[in-house]
């Protein structure tokens, strides 16, 4: 472990990324006693610009406090980030093992099923199952694993496929392992740091999509979100500015705290390819 | 046989005198194009055939009724130069303005009146034929003289006269053809001062002086341009820099008119919308437990502050709701209000029926569609979720797509919604479907909240069919009491959309259809 944080440590990026996020989930922790009540709460005057009357961040068309959005917004969208990648992993991961390491038409089967959805771009395909099955949180964190379960499909199938010829299955599978031991038991740890790495990312791009269906109005309409945030800002950006850009930057700094958290996991878990960099 | 003439020629001056006020003793100046935008593009320019709102707006320069109406909702002369109506007010006689012209040369006479009240709207738009089916004979004494005998008599008879409800069409390129795909749907040709000279798709619309229209010396405008802008900001961006000179209904954004408002260059109108007279409501579906309850109706009425709704939302364009009439429209009562802005007023009537708060503070939890038309709906639908939680009820919010909504709402899938209806300057002809127990249809726009009670019942059709407008008042001011006591629905406000123009346009708004008004008295000042 102290060898994992070592390794770790050696990409300062990957530090500031740890940093971001740990205050991000903080905050998102935090929220109910830093803002009292709903983010939804007419606090003051409507468009009130940053600092003004105690409002740190300003207030939107309704008087709404900005900075209350924004750390209320935190706690939903980490949430559907972390909740969607879940299920996403659930979903990539069964199927990934099924097809890697029974092989064979079981493979063939697997894998042009996941190329199918591969090749629907996957947010037209998320608007489009947000749209019919109408906008709850339900909805979106479905339509989220439903688009972003492929890669891990892929990811696992090949990690599967190297491993299973490996001596230390064959060993297991002489002693008369079952075959569901063998998987969760012996090839899954094996498999890890490459899903680790590859659900880091996955939490940063669920939180943008579920961002940008906000953005557009498919996000659900009780939950404060950062996605809404904006997308009720954007119509008044010439005379409220900060209502899209403090949002904006939450976003912006979370999916890059993520994504260097995700390059610096990926570094520790495999300290050659790192050394050759 | 005594006849209670209404010539209206003594209204013509007065009209002059007025647009001449407006224009600040500046003479009319012959000449100029007028850039003006449209949103969204419609389908076709047809009028009858598409009544949408951008229709009703570019139509209403190339086809005429017999009547126009003033701010006062007054009918004033346009195609017919006078009319009159029998005392039991079953005949209604309209003499023509002679010499006037369709846009391929053909003369305008009573049979393309006739035509067109009889034949062409009751075929092609559902509220046309529901009242011109009241027309028991139409005759033509002579070419420019019209006579129509209804079979009851109906006050508001006369509204449905204006260029938007009934324009004039010509019988000639009509009569024997389907009316939806004739040759002239493509291009249109009425009486009005412009006629239709080019149509871009995805670009612009434009139309051309008429230079043999009936009025001489007029209209003023060369040609009026209306392009298509899909983006309210840059709609806005025209407005500013001059490229246009005139924007209108939906165009700009509520939220955009301070900052245009205070450009010298720019004029922001809020009138002209007399005639629609649009209002806003909370619909409440009052099969939903406990929306039936008239106290829960009330005290959800109370919770909500109008003011903040028209000042704040909507930046002050609109009026809060006094009640199903709005105050532009004929036989609205002024001395009949909504309860005010009072959270323990509401507290105190939901305890009264019955509905106290759980250990959460929660007395009731109900849904809220939001109408998918702007997003200011759902600004509305977010205020109206805080205003119900500080009495206890808790308002779910969904969002749907514009068909969906309409589907919902029609078959009475909801629990609350937005809802915004025309009134059409008359209670018979915009208010009533909303309320009586025979228009409870599985239909948008009829009365989906399935409000019945027999006494408003009686009092709709004792004003229908009275023929003198002193009893309607009686029976409207009844009404407009019972329907606030039952709060049958929770009007929240009366919609105005801005007309914005170029300081050098004049006698834009001059009468109650504002930009759905000819134009031929329109002209730019040097």
């Amino acid at each position: 472990m102290r060898d994992f944080w070592r390794r770790y440590r050696r990409n300062k990026g990957a530090v500031v990324g740890l940093v971001v996020l740990v205050v991000v989930i903080i905050m998102a922790a935090t929220a109910p006693w830093l803002f009292p009540g709903s983010p939804w709460d007419m606090a003051s005057a409507p468009f009130l610009p940053p600092g003004e009357m105690d409002m740190l961040l300003g207030t939107d068309s309704l008087g709404r406090d900005v900075a209350a959005g924004i750390a209320h917004g935190a706690r939903v969208s980490l949430l559907v980030g972390a909740i969607s990648t879940v299920v996403a992993l659930s979903i990539g991961v069964t199927l990934g093992a099924i097809a890697g390491y029974l092989g064979g038409w079981v493979d063939d089967v697997v894998m042009r099923f996941t190329e199918f959805f591969q090749t629907i771009p996957s947010f037209v395909l998320a608007i489009l199952l947000v749209a019919i099955f109408t906008p709850t949180i339900r909805s979106v964190v479905g339509a989220i694993a439903v688009v972003s379960w492929p890669p891990v499909a892929r990811v696992v199938r090949a990690e599967f496929l190297s491993l299973r010829g490996r001596e230390f299955v064959q060993a297991a599978e002489v002693l008369g392992k079952s075959r569901l031991s063998i998987v969760l038991g012996d090839i899954l740890p094996n498999a890890l740091s490459p899903i680790i790495v590859l659900a880091s990312l996955m939490v940063a791009s669920a939180i943008l999509l579920e961002s940008a269906l906000s953005f557009l109005g498919l996000g659900d309409p009780n939950l404060m979100t950062w996605g809404f945030l904006i997308g009720s800002g954007r119509s008044v950006i010439r005379l409220a500015w900060w209502m899209s850009v403090f949002p904006g930057v939450a976003i912006f700094l979370t999916v890059l705290s993520l994504n260097l958290v995700g390059e610096g996991l990926s570094d520790a878990l495999n300290p050659r390819l790192a050394r050759t960099r | 046989m005594t006849i209670r003439r209404r010539t209206m020629l003594a209204a013509a001056p007065a009209l002059t005198t007025l647009a001449e006020a407006r224009a600040q003793g500046v003479a009319p100046r012959r000449g100029g194009t007028l850039i003006t935008m449209l949103t969204p593009e419609p389908p076709v320019l047809q009028i009858g055939v598409n009544n949408q709102g951008p229709t009703l707006v570019i139509a209403t320069k190339m086809f005429q009724g017999l009547l126009s109406f003033s701010p006062t909702l007054e009918p004033l002369p346009v195609l017919a130069k006078s009319w009159t109506i029998s005392p039991d007010g079953r005949v209604y006689t309209f003499r023509l303005q002679e010499n006037v012209k369709f846009h391929d040369g053909r003369p305008m006479t009573a049979d393309d009146v006739i035509f067109s009240i009889t034949k062409f709207h009751p075929e092609v738009a559902p509220r046309a034929r529901a009242i011109f089916a009241l027309i028991d004979n139409a005759a033509a004494p002579d070419a420019h003289t019209v006579v129509f005998t209804l079979k009851q008599a109906f006050e508001p008879f006369l509204l449905m006269f204006d260029g938007s409800a009934a324009a004039i069409v010509p019988k000639h390129l009509f009569d024997g053809l389907d009316y939806r795909t004739a040759p002239a749907v493509q291009r249109p040709v009425g009486t009005g001062p412009f006629r239709f000279a080019e149509w871009q798709r995805g670009n612009f619309v434009k139309l051309d002086r008429f230079e043999d229209y009936w009025k001489p010396g007029q209209p003023y405008l060369d040609s009026i341009i209306y392009r298509v802008v899909p983006d309210s900001q840059s709609r806005r961006l025209a407005l500013e820099t001059g490229q246009a000179q005139l924007s209108q209904a939906n165009d700009i954004e509520p939220f955009d008119v301070p900052a245009l408002r205070s450009r010298p260059n720019l004029e922001v109108a809020l009138n002209g919308w007399e005639y629609f007279s649009p209002l806003a409501w909370i619909e409440l579906n009052h099969r939903v437990a406990p929306l039936g309850d008239p106290r829960v109706r009330q005290a959800l009425s109370m919770a909500v502050d109008r003011n903040f709704i028209v000042q704040r939302l909507w930046f002050g364009i609109g009026r809060p709701a006094t009640g199903p009439i709005a105050s532009s429209s004929r036989f609205h009562d002024r001395n009949q209000r909504l309860p005010g802005f009072d959270a323990r007023a509401a507290n105190a009537l939901l305890d009264a029926a019955g509905l106290r708060p759980n250990a959460q503070g929660v007395r009731f939890t109900i849904k809220h569609l939001v109408l998918p038309y702007s997003e200011i709906w759902s600004r509305l639908g977010e205020y109206l979720r805080q205003a119900f939680r500080q009495v206890g009820v808790t308002l779910e919010l969904e969002s749907t797509d514009a068909g969906s909504w309409a589907r919902r709402v029609g078959n009475w899938e909801y629990d609350t919604t937005i809802n915004f209806l025309y009134q059409f300057g008359d209670p018979t002809l915009g208010v009533e479907r909303s309320y009586v127990t025979s228009n409870i249809q599985r239909v948008t726009f009829t009365n989906t909240g399935g409000y019945s009670n027999p006494r408003v019942d009686a009092l709709f059709a004792a004003a229908r069919s009275a023929s003198v407008a002193a009893e309607r008042q009686a029976a409207f001011s009844d009404v407009t009491k019972l329907l606030i006591d039952d709060m049958a629905q929770i009007w929240l406000m009366e919609m105005s959309f801005p007309t914005i123009h170029d300081r050098r346009l004049r006698n834009v708004v001059t009468t109650g259809l504002g930009v759905h008004s000819s134009f031929d008295d329109v002209f730019l000042t040097s």
